[in-house]
């Protein structure tokens, strides 16, 4: 689950970061007020969930508190990545000195969070690593002992020559470690982290994501979420405990297991088709799962036929079936439905679905070249 | 031969008394998993019946367990704010191969439980897996018996239900595996595609191997490069995830594209540059192996 900027730096702040001042408004006329309280002059940004918010015209500065309120006016509203924005925080501008990139996150490899670092900052950090990986400094943190004193120093320092700064850039090195542990994040990223011209080491930006599987023991920070920056399919989706991916096809794909729903996406591909979905119904043999599951895919209009591949180990097919009947019944939908159940009670599941009028086969290759054709 | 385990493991289950606990332990003793303690706090000294009334023990804690019974391996179907204390409370006790079947554990709670594991020598396989199979001799995990069958192939797979879509068309196609191994969707897994396949090379039965990896991470990448500089049987690969977006989590936590990282298209490369066949189709990976196989 990703946080917005204003998020993410109350959790810099509570957690005692030194973070530039901001608020959020919702109007040009809230814009203003805050612009004023900032002595006129102020940023004015975008809070959505995508990045190149910059590059969309989503981050703008103001001269004076009429400016602030016509840059709220342009920005909400606006569509970035598909995304309506409805916020914008406004925050006093600083005088900037140097900008650098600092990040953690959890490494695959080392099994542990690792610290990026670079001083060039401000920048695509991505970039930074493709063009010149050199400027980017990484420490990977024991888990068990956590970010040591001298570790954010170190770090620190290849940010900073200035004692000072070094010493101040290791605060906020530390408290960002803080935050990401202390809220179950998956990354949490200041990018820039500026110095400015009276010596000031501070974050402007913040980027946190929160591991989902944390979510259920932090109900504050699962409070978080902003039901704006979530469609209707993925909302119902996640309640419904269905791993759902919005995709721009026309075949409707419905699979037990993430790898074999993957799988089924490629071959719908491999046949000229386009999926519409990922869509993964867990191990579950719960057919209201699966109900749900058809809601959601025949709620996307681009559907032209549904596909159901389950390969039944811990699913029982026959579960599946029943579901399958049921959904056929209850949302009554008119597309065509092909199926291949093989497994656990495959047997029974094509007595349910024959008696229901449907049929099923056997083979994944046989049931996605149907689906891509009717697709057509 | 086979990997990691055999039909002496003798297997403790962590959380026996819950819905899928209790339903797999009567489904590994059916096939003749060596199931020998349950452990579930609060209800030591009771015990668990399994298939033909067969009892099993049950423990408080897995260090009773295994002093008590000298099990040496471990399954975990604790629910996942359990789960990493669970495999730590297994390493801890002793247990040097610990299968954890749990999805949806913090990632943070696996860098911890993952150090402790490596610092007491115990073997994690996932977590967010199948778990093992050895055809004919013992199963840990929620593997289908039925579908698999003796013979000369090694499976590694970081997906569960497209392993049964492969096994399938192996065993259909009778070319029967000396161990089929799940490892896990998470970004955070005990034992990677090298472990595998390094046991797998010093299995003198195993005559072919298949790895079947996806989208995120770079994994495969490594396993490829290991495979041509290691390992002089021939190895057959699939990936999952060609038509992924990138930035997205495709249901498995660890299977996403970050940035321009971790392609199905990347990955796809790394095996074909170090001698893997890969198959397009889910189908052709027995097709490949018999071929392999001569």
């Amino acid at each position: 689950m990703n946080l917005h900027e204003y998020q993410a730096k109350e959790l810099f702040r509570a957690a005692g970061m030194a973070v530039n001042p901001g608020e959020v408004a919702t109007d040009a006329e809230g814009a203003r007020a805050l612009a004023e309280k900032y002595g006129g002059s102020a940023v004015v940004k975008a809070q959505v969930h995508s990045g190149g918010r910059g590059k969309a015209g989503g981050v703008r500065l103001a001269r004076s508190a009429g400016e602030a309120a016509e840059h709220a006016t342009a920005i909400l509203g606006m569509e970035i990545s598909g995304l309506t924005v409805e916020k914008v925080l406004v925050s006093p501008i600083e005088n900037i000195e140097t900008e650098a990139y600092v990040g953690v996150l959890v490494d695959r490899e080392g099994q542990c969070p690792v610290f990026m670092v670079s001083a060039e900052g401000g920048v695509d950090i991505e970039e930074v690593a493709a063009t010149h990986p050199e400027a980017i400094h990484r420490l990977r943190v024991d888990p068990r002992y956590g970010l040591m004193p001298h570790q954010a120093y170190g770090l620190a320092s290849k940010l900073y020559d200035d004692p000072k700064l070094v010493r101040q850039g290791a605060g906020v090195i530390s408290r960002l470690y803080d935050v990401f542990m202390d809220n179950g994040a998956s990354m949490a990223e200041i990018n820039p982290l500026i110095s400015t011209t009276e010596g000031v080491v501070k974050a402007i930006d913040a980027k946190v994501s929160i591991d989902d599987n944390e979510l259920f023991r932090r109900t504050a920070v699962a409070a978080l979420r902003d039901p704006a920056s979530e469609s209707a399919a993925d909302a119902r989706a996640r309640e419904a405990g269905l791993s759902f991916v919005k995709l721009d096809g026309n075949v409707g794909c419905c699979v037990n297991g993430a790898g074999l729903a993957m799988a089924t996406m490629d071959l719908v591909k491999y046949y000229g088709g386009e999926p519409a979905n990922f869509l993964d119904i867990g191990g579950s043999s719960n057919p209201d799962k699966v109900v749900e599951a058809l809601r959601i895919i025949t709620s996307d209009p681009g559907v032209k036929v549904i596909l159901f591949n389950i390969f039944g180990g811990i699913t029982r097919c026959d579960d599946v079936a029943l579901g399958i009947v049921e959904a056929v019944r209850r949302i009554g939908f008119d597309l065509p439905l092909v199926i291949r159940l093989t497994g656990t009670n495959e047997e029974l599941a094509r007595g349910i679905l024959a008696e229901a009028g449907l049929a099923a086969v056997a083979s994944m290759d046989e049931v996605v070249e149907r689906a891509v054709q009717l697709a057509r | 031969m086979s990997i990691f385990v055999d039909e002496h493991s003798r297997v403790v289950v962590q959380g026996i008394t819950g819905r899928d606990g209790s339903f797999h332990t009567r489904q590994m003793m059916a096939y003749g998993t060596r199931v020998v303690a349950g452990v579930t706090p609060g209800k030591g000294g009771l015990g668990f019946e399994g298939p033909g009334g067969k009892a099993v023990p049950i423990f408080d804690t897995v260090a009773d367990a295994v002093a008590e019974t000298g099990a040496d391996a471990s399954v975990v179907y604790v629910p996942p704010a359990f789960a990493a204390s669970a495999i730590m409370e297994a390493a801890d006790a002793g247990v040097g191969f610990i299968v954890c079947v749990t999805e949806g554990i913090p990632v943070l709670d696996m860098t911890r439980a993952h150090a402790l594991a490596r610092d007491r020598g115990s073997r994690v396989l996932g977590p967010n897996c199948p778990g093992i199979i050895c055809p004919g001799k013992t199963t840990m995990g929620i593997i289908p018996g039925r579908m698999v069958i003796p013979g000369p192939v090694g499976l590694i797979s970081r997906s569960g239900t497209l392993t049964y879509e492969a096994v399938h068309h192996l065993t259909g196609g009778g070319l029967g595996q000396t161990t089929c191994v799940g490892i896990g969707g998470d970004p955070l897994i005990g034992t990677s595609f090298v472990d595998c396949l390094s046991a797998f090379a010093e299995d003198p039965e195993t005559e072919a191997v298949v790895m079947i990896g996806e989208i995120g991470g770079t994994a495969e990448q490594e396993a490829a490069a290991w495979v041509s500089e290691n390992l002089d049987i021939p190895v057959v690969g699939f990936i999952a995830g060609r038509t992924a977006p990138p930035g997205t989590r495709m249901g498995h936590a660890g299977a996403i594209i970050s940035g321009s990282s971790g392609t199905a298209a990347e990955k796809t490369k790394a095996f074909e540059d170090n001698g893997i066949k890969v198959a397009k189709r889910p189908v052709e990976i027995s097709r490949l192996v018999a071929a392999a196989l001569g």
